[in-house]
């Protein structure tokens, strides 16, 4: 009997020993900021940091602390910045730059960045064997758009020349004003030709040039250790040319998928910022601690797609009754609930300077008995006649809350009645592509502020279109009047013009823009919320907040 | 005991039962629950509006005389939808955990009492479907295009489809535990000496299962349904909480927990209401396993 | 050890092999047939691109072709390259994820061995008394709290309020391994209480008991030197799965905990489509099942001196 306990007693103290003994939880934040260690929720474990495979939000923010391209942007203004290009030329015709490198510019093995690693980097960025999925933004290069769909097999026919070591010239297909704004996006970044050379062929996917110790960048930051699903630690690069300037020695990237278990880290003080903020927690961080939530526009619109090639939606005034039966507002502010805006539109106002055409929230307001009348004149009256409708939606828990409301809307004024049918991301993605679906929740985020960014997804030939909605004028708009425009009035008018178009022809149904939603430390400072949601590592510091002893 | 020699096993294993309180009252709360659950369309005409009635304006409100629980994130009825909440959960826990007990027992009888290559074949058998990790079968299943595989396209597309995979998947993979058991206990009872006296008698194999093997069995069967209806519920549940489900607009009491979850802080009755009818519902159904455990024992004394 | 045994364990993992081979095929066979590749993405990948992709990963080829290269090359261990992780092979992937996984499953295990056993015969010794109605409500307790409610629930307490443990994480902040281990723990704590408590019941109504007690031996003498070992055969017969479902089943507590284990990369593999990924994981899950099911059943030999006689 004193063995049984003997023993019993052993096993417990086994367990306490393995597990380790309680000790009050130590806040990792408070440390990093006298160490100037930044702790950074990132959503999710990176698919690779290969900037030509890599297409997340995720992903994007660490190369971005990784690697530098030949402008950067304003954290606040988004503003085309100097960056691995000191300066630039642009020509009249708004066709040839010419980009100055810094001479100081080195990359984190002490290699100097030359024009001929940026033109390398755009090689690989264009061959097709990467599936990168962001090669189609090279295309407003001459000639790259050819050399993707390898109708010619030269690359000295794309229109990027290295006039010498430090100097670039591109030569664009088109006048294209967003051209600098690209050249941040970590397709346009430069790559250390030698170091991914010894890890294999270079267009290969399996290559193991990202793991820490192989990649070189030539950002801010280097790459240290890659813990998977544990954290990525990147430090400050001695060789970066504004090394001096750069205030944080450590950032450390934690994929924190589960948003809830981020706030909860982010309260007891283990992360300097979130990478999202649970609806529910909204209330409370404005009430008692407004001064840790970031709240700010967020470029990308969430829309519902109409199928125009179902006979029941063919009719756009079928479409624009279903539109104008909800109430946007009652959506933003008792479903979501984190400032989104009710969308009437397909860009998101102010998108570097431009409007939707000023008519359109007139157009879609929400009008039940205009939409009732619209719906007669379709030939249901009363919604008698149409068939049912069905609502697709990837499953998550904000697609569904909108869904219903949209539902019960459609039936309350409109006397519609429409099902939910939820299905798993790729289900889904399958579904829309294949046409199979009557109404898709869909949404798209700016890849650069330019509203044509947003416009062109509805182009006939667009994949991304999929509701069989197809304007030859709007088409003719977007890539014959464009790219001829001389101003950035004329511009804004002709896009102006496309979206209206879009806008008569309804293939999809605005909901809202969204914002972007973080918990930022007390100590992280520098930190300000731009529309494309993209922090500028090098100009963040941390200032302890407990010097004073304010515990 | 004088009177017990004239009563039959049947209503003997019944007075015990009476005599187990906890038992009866848990009995009669899961018969409330269902009566209750069962009863929703009436009480969904008492109140004059449907389950799934949406109202923005009326955003988690207070109990009232029209809402007897409040209203959820989307201001339905929570009173409504747990009621048809729990026909779901129930129904799923219920047909689930009585056909996974079924295919289990009949398996796990088989392969204990004739042993042998039989007791091979099923075990190996067995282990293949206990080898099958059930929840990445579950994402798959649930892409599954179910027409391709016969169904009709109306049956396939019904909102219900979510509710039958659930039932289908358990009960072809959560038989194993009980035929496990059931193996274990008919392996050691068939050496028994009132078994083998049975053989020695020239009864037949079934006549030895069914009147000798199966209830002495049944206490460990009994302890395994009673449990496994509480972690269908919960599977269910925690299937919700990975978005696989039970689909909406459908509601259980799983999604139900789950969609609370975010709203923890704000809203906690939305979480606490579906809890607690789980937890009821388990608890019952323990209570209930326990009180049949004891009743049906032959040497349990009164 | 006898030829009987050696036998058994012979021809147990002769069949394995089978078994193995039949959930490779059904596995191949189910995700293939799901909608949605692993290359699929909400911006359309255009045509080159998805062409080049797919002879890059030989998935233009007929199925079966697919297949029986996918196994020639799983035999020589070489599980291929994941498919949502372009730099990584699937073996570095289970590598880096396999020790907290073990380790959560481990702790998990040994917590809820000790504690449901201990539960069940203290609950056992005296049916109806307070002890007993104590273990097993908390034992229902514990199988009525799914991990995700009551994880947050002990994070919540432990970790916001009291600021005693860790939020999240493995094996980063000291003691930050207690409270995935006992949200793991709990249910399965809880059913072999449950178990334990049947078991014993059952057994302490057994004659040799009655003969045991009839010598003056003490009642926990009784319960620990001779009825637990009867009574622990269904709690070993529930191990075997219970193992495997600890392993396979931490996935919900690792996402909660953000613990970077391999159940985390499996639902992610299922829902990413990440074929090879999910190929070489169920394969891996399904031999330690099989592993832990021929240790459960060879314990129980070892405890049923009845079992051993009908084997031989």
């Amino acid at each position: 009997m004193l063995l049984y306990r003997a023993q019993r007693c052993a096993a417990v103290l086994a367990i306490v020993a393995l597990l380790g003994a309680c000790s009050p939880a130590e806040r990792r934040a408070d440390l990093g900021s006298e160490q100037g260690v930044l702790h950074w929720g990132n959503a999710s474990e990176p698919q690779s940091l290969d900037p030509h495979i890599a297409n997340g939000v995720p992903e994007q923010k660490i190369l971005s602390a990784l690697f530098e391209g030949l402008v950067g942007k304003d954290p606040q203004t988004l503003a085309p910045i100097p960056a691995g290009a000191s300066h630039w030329q642009v020509s009249d015709d708004g066709l040839r730059y010419r980009f100055f490198l810094r001479p100081q510019a080195r990359w984190s093995n002490g290699d100097a960045v030359t024009a001929e690693d940026y033109r390398w980097a755009w090689w690989r960025a264009l061959q097709p064997q990467l599936g990168n999925p962001f090669a189609t933004l090279l295309f407003v290069i001459a000639g790259a758009q050819q050399y993707w769909q390898q109708q010619h097999g030269d690359f000295d026919q794309v229109g990027i020349r290295v006039l010498d070591r430090l100097t670039l010239e591109v030569e664009l297909a088109h006048p294209s004003e967003h051209f600098l704004q690209l050249l941040d996006m970590p397709t346009l970044y430069p790559l250390h030709r030698a170091s991914i050379e010894r890890h294999g062929n270079p267009s290969a996917r399996a290559s193991r040039w990202t793991h820490p110790g192989n990649l070189v960048s030539n950002g801010p930051f280097r790459l240290r250790q890659w813990q998977i699903n544990r954290r990525i630690t990147v430090e400050k690069n001695p060789h970066y040319w504004e090394a001096q300037s750069v205030a944080l020695n450590q950032i450390v990237f934690y994929p924190t998928e589960n948003i809830t278990t981020e706030e909860r880290l982010f309260r007891a003080g283990q992360l300097h910022y979130s990478y999202d903020v649970p609806v529910d927690k909204l209330r409370y961080y404005q009430r008692y601690h407004p001064e840790q939530l970031s709240l700010a526009p967020y470029l990308g619109s969430y829309f519902y797609r109409f199928n125009t090639r179902r006979p029941e939606l063919a009719d756009a005034r079928v479409r624009r009754a279903l539109a104008m039966a909800i109430d946007r507002q009652l959506i933003t502010e008792q479903v979501l609930r984190a400032g989104q805006l009710p969308a009437f539109a397909m860009t998101p106002p102010n998108t570097a300077g431009y409007y939707p055409p000023a008519t359109a929230p007139q157009q879609l307001r929400f009008d039940p008995a205009a939409a009732r009348a619209l719906l007669a004149a379709a030939g249901y009256p009363n919604g008698e006649g149409l068939p049912s409708l069905e609502i697709l939606y990837n499953t998550q828990e904000e697609h569904r809350k909108v869904a219903v409301a949209i539902q019960q809307m459609w039936k309350q004024h409109l006397n519609v009645d429409a099902t939910l049918h939820n299905q798993e991301w790729k289900v889904y993605l399958d579904t829309e592509r294949r046409g199979d679906y009557q109404i898709a929740r869909a949404s798209w985020i700016g890849d650069y502020v330019d509203a044509r960014n947003f416009l062109e997804i509805w182009l006939c030939a667009s994949d991304n279109n999929r509701t069989g909605w197809c304007d030859p004028e709007f088409d003719r708009i977007l890539l014959e009047a464009l790219p001829r425009a001389n101003s950035t009035a004329q511009r804004h008018q002709l896009l102006q013009q496309a979206e209206q178009r879009l806008l008569d022809g309804l293939p999809l149904l605005p909901i809202y823009t969204y914002t972007s939603k973080h918990l930022i430390h007390p100590d992280l400072r520098g930190y300000s919320a731009n529309l494309l949601n993209q922090p500028l590592f090098k100009r963040l510091w941390l200032q302890p907040h407990n010097e004073l002893g304010d515990e | 005991m004088a009177s017990a020699t004239t009563k039959s096993p049947t209503q003997l294993a019944l007075q015990r039962f009476r005599g187990h309180r906890l038992a009866l009252a848990s009995a009669a709360l899961l018969a409330l629950l269902v009566t209750a659950v069962i009863c929703a369309p009436l009480i969904e005409w008492l109140l004059g509006h449907s389950a799934n009635q949406v109202d923005l304006y009326n955003r988690l409100a207070p109990p009232s005389w029209l809402h007897p629980l409040g209203t959820d994130e989307l201001g339905r009825d929570t009173l409504l939808r747990l009621l048809y909440g729990g026909r779901v959960s129930l129904l799923t826990g219920l047909v689930a955990a009585v056909a996974a007990a079924t295919l289990g027992t009949f398996i796990g009888l088989c392969a204990g009492y004739f042993s042998g290559r039989t007791d091979t074949v099923l075990m190996r058998f067995t282990d293949s479907v206990i080898a099958l990790p059930l929840l990445p079968l579950l994402i798959v299943l649930a892409a599954i295009d179910l027409t391709k595989l016969g169904l009709s396209e109306q049956l396939a597309n019904a909102e219900s489809v979510s509710l039958y995979r659930i039932i289908v998947i358990v009960a072809l993979t959560g038989w194993t535990t009980v035929a496990r058991l059931v193996r274990g206990a008919t392996l050691s009872l068939r050496e028994r000496e009132f078994v083998l006296a049975a053989r020695g008698l020239g009864a037949s194999h079934g006549l030895i299962m069914r009147r000798h093997i199966l209830p002495n069995l049944l206490s460990p069967i009994i302890v395994a349904v009673t449990l496994s209806i509480g972690s269908v519920i919960l599977l269910e549940s925690v299937l919700s909480f990975l978005g696989l489900g039970i689909q909406p607009p459908l509601a259980s009491w799983g999604n139900m927990l789950t969609n609370a979850q975010q709203l923890i802080w704000e809203a906690p009755q939305l979480a606490i209401y579906p809890g607690l009818l789980i937890f009821i519902t388990v608890i019952c159904c323990n209570f209930v396993g326990d009180g049949l455990q004891d009743a049906f024992d032959p040497k349990a004394e009164s | 050890m006898n030829s009987a045994l050696l036998r058994m364990i012979a021809g147990r993992l002769a069949s394995a092999a089978l078994l193995l081979l039949l959930v490779a095929a059904v596995t191949f066979a189910l995700i293939h047939a799901a909608p949605g590749g692993p290359f699929a993405s909400d911006r359309a990948v255009s045509a080159e691109v998805e062409a080049a992709l797919n002879a890059q990963y030989r998935l233009d080829q007929p199925l079966p072709a697919q297949f029986f290269a996918y196994l020639g090359q799983a035999l020589q261990g070489n599980f291929g390259p994941s498919y949502r992780y372009p730099g990584r092979t699937v073996s570095e992937l289970i590598i880096a994820g396999l020790p907290a996984t073990l380790e959560l499953a481990c702790y998990a295990l040994l917590l809820a061995l000790l504690i449901g056993i201990v539960a069940g015969s203290l609950a056992a010794r005296r049916p109806g008394s307070a002890a007993d109605q104590l273990s097993m409500g908390l034992a229902l307790l514990g199988i009525c709290l799914p991990a995700f409610v009551l994880g947050p629930l002990l994070v919540l307490v432990f970790g916001v309020y009291l600021e005693w443990l860790p939020v999240s994480g493995w094996g980063e902040l000291a003691g930050d391994k207690w409270l995935p281990t006992v949200t793991l723990a709990a249910g399965y704590c809880a059913y072999i209480a449950r178990l334990t408590r049947a078991g014993l019941c059952q057994q302490l109504s057994q004659p040799y008991i009655i003969t045991a007690r009839s010598k003056g031996l003490s009642e926990l003498a009784i319960i620990v030197h001779h009825a637990l070992r009867g009574a622990l055969l269904p709690v070993v017969a529930y191990l075997g799965p219970a193992c495997a479902g600890l392993i396979a089943g931490s996935f919900v507590v690792e996402t909660i905990f953000q613990i970077p284990g391999i159940g985390r990369f499996y639902i992610q593999a299922a829902f990413n489509r990440d074929y090879t990924l999910i190929m070489a994981l169920t394969l891996f899950f399904a031999a330690l099942i099989i592993f832990f099911n021929l240790l459960a059943d060879l314990v129980a030999l070892w405890l049923d001196p009845r079992q051993r006689e009908a084997l031989s």
